[in-house]
């Protein structure tokens, strides 16, 4: 037994061991480069991070199915897909730049953690220029921030959240996906054709940042058309059982209920809602409805028969009739036996339209690339002409308005397009309050 | 040397010799070669190694030394995390600050849930910790979002104050000037190793807290902390208020959870509500038990491993299984790959489980337990000898010393 005491001589010894290995790494200085993980070989590395455990691990399948499919026509293999359609005819299919087309994949559990370790691996061990992928916002943001700091681009997945775009937007970071207010604004008019403009909505929101975003945005479109907001209930993430807080909502006069949820959330809120006999019942003199306003192919799937009538919007699907679609349906369909996500939809598009940036640009510097795509307009994507905005990095194109399928005929077709709202209606001011207190601030090489 | 005795010394040393030497021994295999998929000397990872080392460190001296198992340290690496990052918004990147002032909050919050749970013991005391901490993740995750920015994670913004931030101010986190993530890649042969400023600082706050706990259990309060594990009840009959000592092992632990959470966001500006997760609480649980509760290397060793295949067996996918296996003649190879497919890519927890099984079946010890199995076979030492520290098979003491 010793006892604990530090005298003079050793405070004095530690201190100096402590100094020595403080500045032992000081004594190497880095090496010099143009910008990071600048590909040197004749392969160039793209880094797919995507949730493959935890609750949306489905998309995040989903999602490096087709990225993998990128990749295979980066690479001049299979049919092309939508690269035939694409408007910009830079790639010629001989990888970019000349250099093959390699991808590391890693698992961001749906944790913004888990997914930063995960991209900062494929960026520190797998030299990876470009981080693409991810199904949820927080992750999003999350990876965005890292991508910034650490000097490559990132390609956003699934995100819906205004503040991808909004308050947390990065110069390094690029979302093809639709967000919150551009749902809002697609909805709230086939809502009043189809339900009047004399309702009054209760919302069920998922208690974080996403579900604010969305409930704020939902409801300012649909007051906007003469919509009353009746109440606003926050409802725990963890949540599984929902009839807690279905049962008051038919207490409260309101004739519209909207679930402001993604995922399992939504799967329950809704079969709950059903259950309860909510779609049955008359209020006001008018028939009570159910919105969801973000659908996924997967969420839909899980709802089963309950989404039947009920509406909401997405970012694409694969019933739309455009060159560019069925391009990619027809390819993923070819390779994988089943018709793509919306999620996988939008990977795919931003793999490839990193690909034709690098190209446009010459070279796989990010401030390159940056350059390249901001303000960058193209077609044949599926989205119909669509913009690349240089003032926040959100891409500007129509949203589908969907409805959940009466009558499916298959395991897909869980949802139907209802309108295809053209993009002058979704766009909004880069100043918008919704998306007000973010800064781009400037572009990092990790130079 | 240091108050220690020989015998701890020369282990002392050996753990510095170690983590010092972690970048160059992580990285056995050529970049060239299909192995370099298995090397882990990249700066994230060899800091997360690191970090949590110290936080399974601080756990094991709860957990090892009285045996009150917490399901809620998650709890302190977040309260930690949200300390460093506030710090960066406020003052600037320098990491001192913040690292202490997470130390001084995970203490005063440890102080508080320890205070409250500690009341309870064995399963009681883990359910309530477990209740705590999901209270503040979910207070992080929705109510507290002012404080913490919710789902999102708390980041720094180029609108914050960081009143102390000047022209020449690194914009990332720095200890007075050496900037973390800077990193120096030295080339031998076909290897490459990467030495970052990120890593020894982690390493080196990792070798002095070691010490600390070194000294912790050889000292008379470790003795009284194992008494408590021991036999409780004894000890009160004999006068001895346990509380107090269990109270200041649990602060002490939350210190260390908080210390590495604040790390956490040492390496990387940002602090997430998942990191108070209740499977954050688990991890190290499995991390100790996994690498052999109450020895002082075995939570390391756990929290390595398990780090380890989170980050390195969840990147490897069938394109890589290819790859390895494209000698094999064609169907033979598709079979190995249906065979790995499992346990690999998004199976990484599978594998882990599987080991986690094999270790608990096997090696009650830990992994530790292993290694002296190993150690005793090669140097012929079948003898019964004493095992230090060995948890689960606590030696009765006699009543008078």
């Amino acid at each position: 037994m010793t006892k604990f005491q530090i005298n003079r001589r050793s405070l004095i010894k530690s201190g100096a061991a402590i100094g020595a290995g403080l500045a032992l790494p000081t004594i190497f200085t880095s090496s010099a480069r143009a910008y990071l993980n600048e590909p040197k070989g004749g392969t160039v590395t793209l880094g797919f991070n995507v949730p493959q455990t935890g609750p949306y691990a489905d998309e995040g399948l989903d999602e490096l199915r087709a990225q993998e499919l990128a990749v295979q026509h980066l690479n001049g293999e299979g049919d092309g897909g939508m690269l035939n359609t694409f408007s910009s005819k830079a790639l010629k299919g001989n990888g970019i730049l000349g250099k093959k087309v390699q991808f590391v994949s890693g698992d961001t559990q749906t944790k913004s953690d888990a997914a930063r370790a995960s991209a900062k691996s494929m960026i520190e061990k797998d030299g990876a220029i470009m981080i693409n992928g991810g199904s949820s916002s927080g992750v999003a943001v999350a990876v965005q921030g890292l991508c910034q700091e650490a000097g490559v681009i990132f390609m956003a997945g699934l995100t819906h959240s205004n503040d991808t775009t909004g308050k947390d937007k990065k110069r390094n970071g690029f979302r093809h996906f639709f967000n919150a207010y551009m749902s809002g604004a697609a909805l709230a008019p086939v809502l009043a054709k189809a339900y009047g403009t004399d309702r009054r909505a209760y919302h069920l929101t998922a208690d974080y940042t996403w579900g604010w975003t969305q409930q704020e945005s939902i409801a300012t479109a649909t007051e906007a058309m003469g919509w009353e907001t009746v109440n606003n209930v926050l409802t725990p993430l963890a949540s599984t059982d929902f009839s807690s807080y279905i049962a008051p909502v038919l207490n409260s006069g309101a004739d519209v209920l909207i679930l402001n949820h993604y995922g399992g959330n939504m799967v329950n809120s809704l079969t709950n809602a059903v259950q309860f006999g909510l779609r049955d019942k008359m209020v006001n003199g008018k028939q009570f409805e159910i919105i969801v306003p973000l659908y996924s192919e997967l969420m839909a799937a899980g709802a089963g028969a309950n989404v039947r009538g009920v509406y909401g919007s997405m970012n694409w699907n694969w019933q739309l009739q455009d060159e560019g679609s069925k391009a990619f349906v027809k390819s993923f369909g070819e390779k994988y036996g089943r018709p793509p996500s919306n999620s996988a939809h939008t990977c795919y598009v931003q793999t490839l339209l990193y690909a034709d940036a690098c190209e446009r640009a010459g070279t796989f510097d990010p401030c390159g690339v940056v350059d390249a795509l901001e303000g960058f307009e193209f077609d044949g994507m599926g989205n119909g002409p669509t913009l690349y905005r240089a003032d926040d990095h959100q891409c500007f194109k129509d949203v589908l308005v969907m409805k959940g399928t009466d009558n499916p005929t298959n395991e897909y077709d869980t949802l139907e397009i209802v309108e295809v709202t053209p993009r002058a209606q979704v766009e909004y001011a880069p100043d918008h309050p919704m998306f007000a207190g973010g800064d781009l601030g400037a572009c990092n090489s990790g130079a | 040397m240091l108050g220690l005795s020989k015998k701890d010394t020369t282990f002392l040393l050996v753990v510095i010799f170690l983590t010092l030497a972690t970048p160059i021994l992580l990285q056995p295999f050529p970049e060239s070669s299909a192995l370099a998929q298995f090397n882990a000397g990249y700066p994230d990872l060899m800091q997360r190694f690191a970090i949590f080392g110290i936080f399974a460190i601080g756990f094991n001296i709860l957990f090892g030394l009285t045996g009150y198992l917490s399901f809620g340290h998650a709890a302190f690496l977040g309260v930690g995390s949200y300390s460093v990052v506030w710090m960066y918004k406020l003052l600037n990147y320098n990491v001192v600050p913040g690292l202490v002032l997470a130390i001084i909050m995970s203490g005063l919050f440890a102080l508080f849930i320890g205070y409250i749970s500690l009341r309870r013991s064995g399963i009681y005391f883990s359910i309530l910790t477990l209740a705590f901490a999901q209270m503040s993740f979910n207070l992080a995750y929705s109510v507290l979002t002012p404080l913490t920015n919710g789902e999102t994670g708390l980041q720094v913004y180029n609108n914050d104050p960081q009143v102390l931030m000047s022209e020449g101010s690194p914009t990332s986190p720095h200890f007075f000037g050496i900037v973390m993530n800077e990193a120096t890649k030295v080339d031998v042969g076909g290897w490459q190793f990467t030495f970052s400023n990120g890593y020894y600082f982690c390493a080196i706050i990792a070798i002095i807290v070691f010490y600390l706990s070194l000294r912790i259990f050889r000292s008379p309060f470790g003795i009284m902390l194992r008494a408590i594990k021991t036999n409780q009840t004894r000890m009160n009959y004999t006068g001895l208020n346990p509380r107090p000592y269990t109270l200041a092992a649990f602060v002490i632990s939350g210190m260390y959870a908080g210390l590495a959470g604040g790390l956490l966001a040492a390496m990387d500006p940002l602090a997430g509500a998942e990191r108070m997760q209740w499977t954050a609480s688990g991890e190290v649980v499995l991390m100790t038990i996994l690498g052999g509760a109450g020895t002082l290397m075995g939570p390391v060793l756990g929290a390595g491993f398990i780090k380890y295949f989170e980050n390195i067996f969840s990147k490897i996918n069938d394109n890589i299984l290819h790859s390895w296996f494209s000698a094999l003649p064609d169907g033979l190879e598709d079979f190995v790959v249906f065979v790995f497919h499992p346990f690999i890519g998004k199976g990484w927890n599978l594998t882990l489980g599987l080991l986690f099984m094999l270790v608990v079946i096997f090696l009650p010890g830990g992994l530790i337990e292993g290694g002296t199995r190993i150690w005793n076979a090669i140097t012929g030492k079948n003898r019964k000898k004493k095992r230090e520290d060995a948890a689960h098979h606590p030696k009765p003491t006699s009543h008078v010393n």
